[in-house]
């Protein structure tokens, strides 16, 4: 019955998360945020690179434009929250949008040196301009959860709570785009784009478009993102932030939605497992700085490596090949 | 006039530079059909490897070539394990394209960890071994220190020495025929494994010094999240793009010419902007003549 | 020495494209094998110098096991390949090309007479020598491609469709050319050719393949008598 009614299955869900987060403490929750963010995050890169077959290595800057634009709409406009997140949407489509008629034209290593080279000279953007405030960056303050949740409400929860919501929201319309013409024109030209524009497909729209929205839905993660941290800096989107969201799409899979989950709770829980190891062996600051790090480039290598269409897929593959014999 | 001299000298400096890496990039590239990002983490080993022989040795002459020899080596070492690993379990499908580059990348979060695990996060200092204040003439100091002149004679030394290699040896006619049409190459006779590993080496030799050189002509201080070897790893990119991927002395070209403009900027209007003009300058290329101003006929598309 | 093919079995992916071929040819003689698109003979000659992975399976040149290792480990074993489609470097110039096949070699000397012999073989290359090879005519390449397999000095040249794309003239120069090769080198060659007559006419044997199977083989003088093949492949 989930199968064939996946609205409901997102709704289920959804209740459980909202039913357990009252049962666990305020780390959790916060890690919980975190996770329902890098899920947003990783399905923009899934929809980009699994689906229209373009590679971004600068994704954690779409994800800067979205927060800025959050923080500087609801500082200067007072805008509400939910006007700020539409906001961010849209500003990282634009930038998307740009970014799209420039990728149009290139490909793969092209590509992916440019996204690569965007990421690591958007912190020197932010710095020029003192509207965006610097290396100290912008508040972003969403405000209290609204008292008809209760008193103890906390913050965090309902940070949780948005962010999960979100998330559901998101992959729900993803996955009905994914199956819609776009999503199988997308496909489409991904595998093979001169055959696809015989087809009557137009290749470079599709392209364009395919970035458009994968840059509005890392708009969002980044308005998020920034709600969590209540700021905006460009320390919050450091290049390692990319790579970080680059890692958790291949873990889960790049071509398929349905792994997006082990990417997000990977990437969050690898630097818990890090922290409890250095507090074990009591190490050095030198292995808790950079154990996380180790560890994920590791897990990236050998997943690329040897499992590079993503766990999900690689099972379904097999399950395939079981059955023909 | 002094200003514009100072100019001319700032960009090609530090376009000499950009030139080591952008040929490290392009060797790579045309040998194995990689953009390897991790590039500028090996410079950045190497960087880390030349400091401890100038702690222990006490000397720079010596460090710098046993860091390039060491550089070439460990870039050898990557391409055995890594590359060769990447072509036995080449994969079709959408991925396809795309897995080395991942890989590449996530061979540098590994460099860097490794290296903030071995010497820790914090700056270290390599002392230059030559002067970085400027010569003299006459009364004014010209922005050309010795310094300036070792990067730039090493960097016109090598690319003789690869331009000689590539042209006029045995080991350079294997080297551009297994990267233009492998399979011919093999059919020819040419171990093209062994050629590839060669060809990756000299761009870890090359790397080596480009990373080396950047950091004591710079502050001397480098550290492994260091921005500068972020730079160093664009600017060498956005070089090889503007000469073309596929030629050294075009990468050699498109770097000396991004130094300029750099350097013009730099002076002229504002340091803050630099890096945005050379994204744009990037973009530019990319959309205008993507084979590069002096590549060949054949197209961006990998 | 000669070359032996038994029971070879290639799979490309899922598709079976060869599916049991067995032939031999003598020393110094020339085989051709000649069939319709597709029937498997480009992927014959790529297995042979080691190019293609066989499934199943011999192939020996002499002792030599051609099935096993790389083939630049071949091409020292005195194998040489003319893949097709004008097989040249085209970046490189025209002497660039032919020192590459013979850059493996010890004897430098040697090479030099080679390439000698390569020059007068094929006069219009050696007027050519430092242009790039992209700048030749469809029969200059050929020649090109040709006079590098050389360069290798082998002992079996396997030519892949040399008459691809070249005006009848031409063809017929390098014909007699590979013909001429084969007498006063005593080289072996396996000539693969959709050119079905004109590989006839100067072969020794020659085995037909059909999707991927060996339909007929014999002496060429049999196969161009043969109603069967006349009907088939040479269009009378």
């Amino acid at each position: 019955m989930l199968k064939k009614h996946p609205l409901f299955g997102f709704i289920l869900f959804g209740v459980i998360l909202f039913l357990l987060s009252n049962r666990v403490d305020e780390l959790r929750v916060f890690q919980g945020a975190t996770v329902a963010i890098y899920v947003i995050a990783i399905a923009s890169i899934i929809l980009l690179t699994g689906y229209s077959g373009q590679v971004s290595l600068g994704h954690g800057a779409l994800l800067a434009i979205g927060g800025y634009a959050a923080a500087l709409s609801r500082n200067y406009w007072g805008a509400p929250v939910w006007l700020t997140f539409c906001i961010a949407v849209l500003a990282a489509a634009l930038g998307g949008y740009l970014l799209g008629l420039a990728a149009a034209r290139l490909s793969g290593p092209y590509l992916a040196g440019t996204t690569l080279a965007l990421a690591i000279g958007l912190p020197s953007i932010a710095n020029q301009f003192s509207i965006l405030g610097g290396e100290q960056g912008l508040l972003y303050d969403i405000g209290l959860p609204p008292t008809s949740l209760g008193a103890d409400f906390t913050q965090y929860k309902w940070y949780f709570w948005i962010s999960a919501l979100a998330a559901l929201v998101t992959i729900y319309w993803l996955r009905n785009v994914m199956n819609s013409r776009y999503g199988r024109s997308w496909k489409a030209v991904r595998s093979n784009d001169v055959a696809a524009e015989l087809a009557g497909i137009n290749v470079g729209r599709n392209k364009v478009l395919a970035f458009t929205v994968s840059a509005g839905v890392a708009g969002l993660a980044g308005a998020l993102l920034a709600m969590t941290i209540s700021t905006v800096s460009p320390g919050a989107f450091p290049l390692a932030l990319s790579f970080s969201l680059a890692t958790g799409a291949v873990l889960s899979g790049v071509t398929t939605l349905g792994g997006v989950m082990i990417g997000a709770v990977t990437l969050v829980a690898i630097p818990e497992i890090v922290d409890t190891v250095v507090h074990r062996f009591e190490s050095s600051e030198a292995v808790a700085n950079n154990l996380p790090g180790l560890l994920v480039s590791t897990l990236l290598i050998l997943t690329v490596l040897f499992v590079p269409n993503g766990p999900v897929e690689q099972m379904r593959a097999r399950h395939e090949k079981r059955a023909k014999r | 006039m002094t200003q514009f001299i100072d100019m001319l000298l700032i960009g090609i400096g530090a376009g000499s530079i950009y030139a080591l890496m952008a040929i490290a990039m392009v060797l790579v590239w045309r040998s194995t059909r990689v953009i390897n990002f991790a590039q500028a983490g090996m410079a950045l080993l190497s960087t880390y490897i030349g400091f401890e022989l100038v702690q222990r040795t006490g000397n720079f002459w010596i460090a710098l070539p046993l860091a390039m020899i060491l550089g070439a080596l460990f870039s050898a070492l990557v391409e055995i394990l890594l590359i060769r690993t990447l072509i036995k379990h080449s994969t079709t499908g959408p991925v396809a394209g795309i897995v080395p580059i991942i890989a590449t990348l996530g061979l540098l979060g590994f460099i860097r960890a490794t290296i903030g695990f071995i010497w820790g996060n914090q700056d270290i200092q390599i002392q230059p071994p030559l002067s970085k204040v400027g010569f003299k003439i006459g009364e004014d100091t010209i922005a050309l220190s010795p310094m300036n002149l070792l990067v730039l004679l090493t960097v016109i030394g090598m690319v003789l020495i690869l331009g000689f290699i590539f042209q006029k040896t045995s080991l350079g006619l294997s080297l551009r025929a297994s990267a233009y049409s492998p399979e011919i190459a093999q059919l020819a006779g040419i171990r093209v494994g062994a050629i590839r590993t060669i060809g990756w080496a000299i761009a870890g030799a090359a790397g080596a010094a480009a990373g080396l050189l950047q950091t004591v002509n710079g502050t001397g201080a480098v550290s492994p999240d260091s921005l500068e070897f972020s730079l160093l790893l664009t600017f060498g990119f956005i070089a090889a793009v503007i000469g073309g991927l596929e030629s050294l002395p075009g990468a050699v070209l498109g770097a000396v010419v991004l130094g300029l403009v750099l350097a013009v900027v730099q002076i002229y209007i504002s340091g803050t902007l630099v890096f945005i003009v050379a994204f744009a300058l990037l973009l530019l290329v990319l959309l205008i003549r993507p084979q590069g101003f002096i590549g060949a006929k054949a197209g961006r598309r990998a | 020495m000669s070359l032996v093919v038994k029971d070879l079995i290639v799979d490309h992916g899922a598709i079976r494209a060869i599916s049991g071929v067995s032939f031999t040819v003598e020393t110094g003689k020339l085989s051709a094998v000649i069939g319709a698109n597709g029937a498997g003979k480009s992927t014959l000659l790529r297995t042979l110098s080691g190019l293609n992975k066989a499934t199943e399976g011999t192939a020996h040149w002499g002792d030599h096991n051609l099935l096993h290792g790389k083939p630049e480990s071949h091409v020292r074993q005195g194998v040489s390949h003319v893949s097709e489609g004008k097989s040249v470097v085209a970046e490189l110039t025209v002497e660039e090309n032919l020192d590459l096949g013979a850059l493996w070699r010890r004897n430098k000397k040697e090479a030099a007479e080679t390439k000698q012999q390569v020059i007068d073989l094929f006069p219009r290359l050696g007027e050519r020598l430092e242009q790039r090879a992209d700048t030749l005519s469809g029969g200059e390449r050929q020649m090109l491609a040709i006079g590098r397999a050389l360069m290798s000095k082998p002992k079996l040249l396997l030519l892949d469709e040399p008459s691809l794309g070249l005006a009848p003239l031409i063809i017929e120069q390098i014909f007699q050319t590979i013909r001429g090769i084969v007498d006063t080198m005593n080289l072996t060659v396996v000539l693969v050719e959709q050119n079905a007559m004109g590989a006839l006419k100067i072969a020794d044997t020659a085995v037909v393949l059909n999707l991927g199977r060996v339909a007929i083989s014999g002496s060429a003088a049999d196969l161009i008598a043969d109603p069967a093949v006349r009907t088939a492949y040479l269009g009378y």
